[in-house]
């Protein structure tokens, strides 16, 4: 026998070893429980993990949504029912939140709802736009592909502090405006240019990332399609909408999803370059959650944990849309 | 090649090794301090003489930001989590997650030095006579000038007595005639607009402990909306951020880009380090309002909190800290007002400090006894933080026409009541 199959056969006996010793075991675990049963047997660990960080999270969330006093541990907490929920919906008019008690919430509710689809179709676009550029065979596209992504692992108060300097009134980007002439302008101290660097400064630390998923699924989609449309003499306009968008939507989707969940979650970014300001202006959802229940003195639990589930409520109904509409193209 | 790589190994198998045998047998303090004036320097200094006469004992100085201490140091309390020792400022707010340290330290030394104000740590508890911490230093509010900005301007600088208003039209005329960017600005915190308000005749919390929404608030707020319209202060910190954030800009001062800034006590130590002979600078008496000449007090305190597993060396550090020669170092190298009534009396001496940064403290001092009640009454209040976030959150939206000034007092009495609500 040569030295390679030796090899060859030591290496199998060792990889062999585990499933010899679990052999007896498993053999022993389905006499006891029974054949149907075992898929239940291999799903144990997951479902402890999915149980212990997902589902009972969120019954200790609604818990705390029923129960008042600023006591942490849920022993020390009265029940006091609907009364967060009621705090919250108490307004004159929805539409106007100047005539709700909790004003705040219904303005960061307001701010949630303009700033996600802005974000997420302009992200979704520039994501676009880069991964077709960077699919395309130009020279040092490997150094352009990580220059893109470098932005996603910053650490997003890094993201916001570097902004911040390059904003505030003595700022970067005023001393290179005064350079060239221009007035300077005090960027985050106007309600709609701090709403618009919001938007612009979470979509160039995180578009990276999308451009990422969308580029590989643009490389999935097979060459040859593209050489018959060009052989039948179709526009790059006609196999973009054609043949890549169509191929693509499968991406585009998860793309989608992903993006307003994470849009939806943006906090960081915005809390430490603007505080939610000027006055409520970029204050979104997750802020005020954040800003009752942690940062207020005493810290209302109940209420932060009553607007966050009405957020999970918001996001639940959104992807359930999303997965029909998905389902809906599948069928196609 | 392999020689690095089990060299290395080795290296991490001894480190590890020692590291989990200090845990077994060692025992670790960990306390945190502010990233405000020398942090935590000078105690981390003095904790090595400590470990020196305790063998066994870890101190680990940690510094942390002072947002660290207000938002998530609470949260991490309740969990029964956090440091050993913490050098906090909500000092009534934390009250129930203090450690008992009265036998561990020198109780009559603790209650001659600080007996007036070991009762801020006692939780509104007037029965009781134990010792929950060592009050660090007194901190108080007040307004930082830029003296070169008033002589090349050629104004009087308004001496003692001047009102809010005197000033604002004093450090106007300053401003326009050199071109600094900005006449006055202030922190955007709740602490130092209260200052302004109790001087306009706010009461913000009566005797009973009910907090108060009035006439002086809203002069105040009225008067400071129209300093940020006329331009006399800019929208940098109170217009252009939102929610509860506390944002300073003190930097605005030591690069003369401010006349006059409303800040505080504890960047004393600031002064000499960053602006030395620059420009001449005084700290100002406080400006009157309508109903009085005040600023706020403020002060830190050290404390061991219950659910440290080492109360009984964590009380013996703190008692370490309050000797009196640690205690004199501390204040004299972190450039701060004493809370020791020995040192107070005594006076202590800033070797490190400038005649000009030791004039500054003496004025500081001076607004000690001038200080309104209203203004003693609501820095012990339960739901003083309360209040102050309302105040800033509220203020900032009606600097950016969301909320009318009737409207901000409206949302304030409403805010503080459903925190009061939420903590009853």
């Amino acid at each position: 026998m040569s030295a390679r199959s030796q090899f060859a056969a030591a290496t199998g006996t060792i990889a062999a070893l585990p499933a010899r010793l679990i052999e007896p075991l498993m053999y022993g675990l389905q006499r006891l429980v029974g054949i149907k049963r075992m898929p239940w047997v291999f799903l144990i660990p997951n479902l402890t993990a999915v149980v212990l960080f997902a589902l009972l999270p969120v019954f200790i969330n609604i818990f705390y949504s029923v129960s008042g006093s600023d006591r942490l541990f849920p022993w020390d907490r009265p029940l006091i029912g609907g009364a967060n929920y009621a705090t919250l919906f108490d307004c004159g008019n929805y539409l106007d939140p100047s005539t709700c008690s909790r004003d705040l919430f219904w303005r960061a509710l307001g701010n949630t709802t303009v700033f996600v689809p802005i974000q997420v179709t302009v992200m979704i676009g520039v994501a676009l736009i880069t991964a077709l550029c960077l699919n395309r065979e130009i020279r040092g596209r490997g150094f352009f592909r990580g220059i893109f992504f470098f932005p996603v692992m910053l650490s997003p108060v890094v993201v916001a502090l570097m902004w911040q300097w390059i904003l505030q009134r003595n700022g970067a980007l005023n001393g290179l405006m005064g350079a060239v002439g221009l007035t300077p302008v005090n960027w985050l101290v106007f309600p709609n240019t701090a709403f618009f660097w919001s938007v612009f400064i979470t979509v160039w630390a995180h578009m990276g990332f999308y451009t990422i998923i969308l580029l590989a699924g643009l490389q999935a989609i097979p060459r040859d399609v593209y050489e018959a449309a060009r052989m039948d003499s179709a526009s790059p306009w006609r196999s973009f909408t054609k043949i890549t968008l169509p191929l693509l939507k499968p991406v585009l989707l998860v793309v989608f999803i992903l993006a307003v969940i994470r849009s939806v979650q943006t906090f960081d970014e915005l809390y430490v370059l603007t505080g939610g300001g000027p006055g409520s202006a970029t204050m979104l959802m997750v802020q005020y959650i954040y800003e009752v229940g942690f940062a207020s003195q005493p810290r209302n639990f109940g209420l932060a944990a009553a607007a966050s589930l009405l957020l999970g409520l918001a996001l639940l109904i959104f992807t359930a849309i999303q997965m029909r509409i998905s389902r809906g193209g599948a069928n196609d | 090649m392999l020689r690095m790589t089990l060299t290395t190994t080795t290296a991490l198998a001894l480190l590890m090794t020692s590291a989990s045998v200090t845990t077994a047998f060692g025992q670790t303090i960990t306390l945190w301090a502010g990233d405000t004036g020398t942090g935590g320097e000078i105690f981390a200094e003095l904790a090595e003489q400590f470990e020196a006469e305790n063998p066994g004992v870890d101190v680990v100085v940690e510094e942390v930001s002072y947002q660290t201490l207000v938002e998530s140091l609470p949260v991490q309390l309740e969990a029964g989590e956090g440091p050993d020792i913490a050098i906090i400022t909500d000092l009534g707010g934390l009250s129930r997650f203090y450690a008992d340290i009265t036998d561990s330290v020198d109780a009559d030394y603790f209650e001659q030095e600080w007996g007036q104000t070991l009762g801020w740590l006692r939780g509104g508890d007037t029965e009781t006579t134990a010792i929950f911490g060592m009050p660090t230093t007194l901190t108080v509010n007040g307004g930082y000038v830029n003296l070169t900005l008033f002589e090349q301007a050629g104004v009087p600088v308004p001496e003692e007595g001047a009102t809010w208003e005197e000033w604002a039209e004093a450090t106007r005329q300053v401003a326009e005639a050199t071109g600094t960017e900005f006449p006055m600005e202030m922190d955007r915190s709740g602490h130092r607009f209260a200052s302004l308000a109790i001087s306009y005749g706010a009461e913000l919390v009566d005797e009973a402990g009910n907090p108060v929404v009035d006439d002086g608030l809203k002069a105040a707020i009225e008067q400071f909306v129209t300093w940020h319209q006329d331009g006399t202060m800019p929208m940098d910190l109170w217009g252009a951020v939102g929610g509860a954030t506390h944002r300073e800009l003190f930097s605005d001062f030591l690069n003369a880009d401010t006349v006059m800034y409303f800040g505080g006590s504890w960047t004393l130590a600031q002064m000499d380090t960053e602006v030395g002979d620059l420009f001449d600078w005084a700290v100002i008496p406080a400006p009157c309002g309508p109903s009085s000449c005040t600023v706020m007090p403020g002060g830190g305190a050290m404390t061991v909190f219950s659910h440290s597993q080492n109360p009984d060396i964590a009380g013996q550090l703190i008692d370490f800290y309050a000797r009196p020669e640690n205690l004199d170092y501390y204040i004299s190298n972190e450039v701060e007002i004493p809370s020791a009534v020995s040192q107070i009396e005594n006076g202590v001496e800033y070797p490190s400090a400038s005649e000009r940064t030791s004039e500054a403290l003496a004025t500081f001092i001076a607004q000690i006894p001038k200080m309104d009640d209203a203004a003693y009454r609501f820095q012990g209040w339960r739901y003083q933080r309360a209040m102050m976030n309302a105040m800033t959150t509220r203020i900032s939206q009606v600097l950016n026409n969301e909320l009318t000034v009737d409207e901000a007092l409206v949302r304030i009495e409403e805010d503080v009541n459903l925190a009061i609500q939420a903590g009853g």
